[in-house]
């Protein structure tokens, strides 16, 4: 665990301390309040709320769907299996998807214009910049949050339903007093996962938008392979450093607001 | 007691060890050097080895050459490769990473520093040579007098070895021939422009933004009418962000492409019959780039390296070169001496009246431009 986690970590972050002669510095991380680095920054994160949220809303209304089925049956075992593929089929093979279904030469588009003369892109190819990214991201979001928050609805116990139910309760009380609060936890967790999930995307990104790295990953790979602009290496350890620490911050945010969840839990 | 987990962990521990000691060991082997006589890795010109043949004996003894980064449809470099290999077939060519940039080609011989993977030569742009020249070792090819001054390092730490002008490349039947850089602003090409990678980090396509800017009246001392261009034809809807390739000029995804010449030359021989397509230089101002070689200064193989440099820079290897539409470095000389192959030679796209080709200052301020203002202009 230390040697492949934080070792690497460890590495990664120091070069941002180190500068192009090799002697420590903080310039490099300075580097990071560049307007195009806290614009990318600002993206990767607005990006990553947003998949997370609308994937942690849609998984959840599906496994909220899922639990009428049977628990060992043809539609709830498919799903299940579906899912974990999906979850993982992100990447060069996902943009390549989306290309050829909703790119500008693909199936979908050109069905639309040519059937019934609808054009998704009139207003510009919006599929290879950053708005194009929500809808891959959402793909493999959804999936993952079905894997993760299942166990969660499953182990809502139906007495307890019952017991609102005997003593006077209605389906608004069930849910705002009883099932949201002890779901909470673990819904915020998926959430969080879904979140770093998708900041950390980066194969996704590479493969649909080719000008302006505008995500934070794509910002690293600019920094480290770059021909026109040389002697950047180093930003990229600092990008990293500033990835941890939105990370920490958001990891932070989440226990305190799990904190508050578990007194319901006392 | 010998429990599962410390097997494990000595199992593992052991693992690491031997894989540690398989890497020095690979170094350590490379120290002793192949031939006693002459010491390829220091050799700076064939005198050195007295003649070619003692050249190729010694090459032919380390029997292997790793290149990186060269893509087998770029500027010919298939064929390049296959004439080698036909010529000294005793030397086994690695082709290592043909996807690759110049600044990941300097990366994989800092990474693989020692071993025998790393790569022997570089086919670079001229800011990525600029900046590390200590990764190289001078040599000048005997045919060193051939190019012209302004292509080479005095030392032969890089030598120019092919270039052309920036062009744009166009399906004939997608859209109108473009006669001037503004023609690309019209309704026309909507939704249809690309440029060969991003500014920042490609060299074709930092050259695209340099050609916008000395056509678009501006200079190469600065790149804001390029990137005024590009914003322009971002604002028309004009501009597709899309990495254009073979494939997707196939498809129709990219049907004007900003690129080299020889590129854009190749893409069309490539899809001969799928589809037509027209390359055109701009009148007036052209913007020139030449790539350059050079021998990387801890080469596994370095007489193998020097003699594929003779290779490249006889007239057999610069004539496959202009066959991809490129020009060789050579060009000028070989045409006095009547060696290039004159119908491939004409067929060049005309050279507009001037030609630029930025000088390193000129492109790291270009760079550092680029760096501030494309990602905001291109929103």
């Amino acid at each position: 665990m230390l040697l492949f986690l934080a070792l690497p970590t460890l590495i990664a972050v120091g070069t941002g301390f180190v500068g192009n002669d090799g002697a420590v510095t903080l310039d490099t991380v300075a580097a990071l309040t560049d307007p195009v680095v806290l614009a990318a920054f600002g993206s990767s994160i607005w990006l990553s709320a947003l998949t997370a949220i609308v994937g942690a809303i849609v998984g959840a209304l599906v496994c909220y769907a899922l639990l009428g089925a049977a628990p060992e049956g043809p539609l709830r075992s498919t799903i299940d299996s579906l899912s974990s593929v999906l979850a993982q089929f992100g990447g060069v093979m996902l943009a390549f998807a989306f290309v050829a279904t909703i790119g500008i030469q693909g199936m979908v588009t050109v069905l639309l214009r040519d059937t019934f003369g609808i054009d998704i892109f009139a207003d510009g190819v919006w599929l290879y910049e950053l708005p194009g990214l929500v809808l891959p991201y959402i793909y493999f979001q959804v999936p993952l949050m079905v894997i993760t928050f299942m166990p969660a609805l499953v182990s809502l116990k139906t007495t307890w339903a019952e017991a609102n139910a005997t003593l006077g309760g209605s389906t608004r009380s069930y849910w705002l007093r009883i099932a949201l609060p002890v779901l909470a936890p673990s819904f915020l967790g998926s959430l969080l996962l879904l979140f770093a999930n998708a900041f950390s995307s980066y194969a996704t990104a590479a493969a649909l938008t080719s000008q302006g790295s505008q995500i934070v990953p794509l910002q690293i790979r600019s920094a480290l392979t770059s021909e026109t602009m040389l002697g950047r290496e180093n930003l990229a350890g600092a990008l990293a450093l500033g990835m941890i620490l939105v990370m920490t911050i958001v990891m932070i945010g989440y226990s305190v607001l799990q904190s508050r969840a578990a007194r319901w839990q006392r | 007691m010998l429990t599962t987990r410390t097997l494990a962990a000595s199992i593992a521990a052991t693992a690491i060890v031997a894989l540690t000691l398989t890497g020095c060991a690979g170094g350590a082997a490379e120290a002793t050097g192949t031939d006693g006589s002459v010491d390829a890795s220091t050799a700076t010109s064939i005198s050195a080895f007295g003649d070619l043949a003692a050249l190729e004996a010694a090459a032919i003894e380390e029997g292997a050459l790793n290149v990186i980064a060269l893509p087998r449809d770029w500027a010919n470099y298939g064929a390049v490769l296959d004439l080698f290999a036909e010529k000294y077939p005793e030397i086994t060519i690695t082709e290592a990473a043909p996807d690759g940039s110049s600044a990941e080609e300097i990366q994989a011989a800092e990474n693989l520093a020692g071993q025998d993977t790393a790569p022997d030569v570089f086919d670079l742009g001229l800011a990525v040579a600029l900046a590390n020249t200590d990764q190289f070792a001078p040599y000048q090819v005997a045919t060193w007098s051939d190019i012209p001054d302004a292509l080479k390092e005095e030392s032969g730490l890089y030598v120019g070895d092919y270039g052309g002008y920036m062009a744009v490349g166009y399906d004939p039947d997608a859209v109108p021939a473009p006669e001037s850089l503004a023609d690309l602003l019209g309704a026309d090409y909507k939704g249809k422009v690309a440029i060969n990678g991003d500014p920042t980090q490609a060299g074709a396509a930092f050259a695209a933004v340099g050609m916008a800017a000395v056509q678009n009246d501006g200079s190469v001392d600065d790149f804001q009418a390029g990137i005024d261009f590009f914003s322009d034809l971002n604002a028309a809807g004009n501009f597709v962000k899309i990495d254009p390739t073979p494939a997707t000029i196939a498809s129709g995804e990219t049907p004007v492409v900003f690129d080299w010449d020889y590129l854009n030359v190749g893409y069309g021989t490539q899809l001969e019959g799928e589809r037509n397509w027209e390359v055109v230089v701009f009148p007036g101002t052209g913007y020139a780039g030449y790539y350059n070689q050079a021998i990387n200064v801890d080469a596994p193989h370095p007489a193998a390296a020097r003699l594929w440099q003779e290779f490249l820079y006889s007239d057999d290897a610069q004539n496959l070169w202009l066959a991809g539409g490129a020009r060789p470095a050579r060009a000028d000389a070989m045409a006095e001496a009547g060696t290039i192959d004159a119908d491939l030679f004409d067929a060049l796209p005309a050279v507009p009246d001037t030609t630029v080709v930025p000088t390193a200052a000129q492109s790291e301020a270009a760079a550092t431009l680029l760096g501030e203002k494309w990602a905001a202009a291109v929103q």
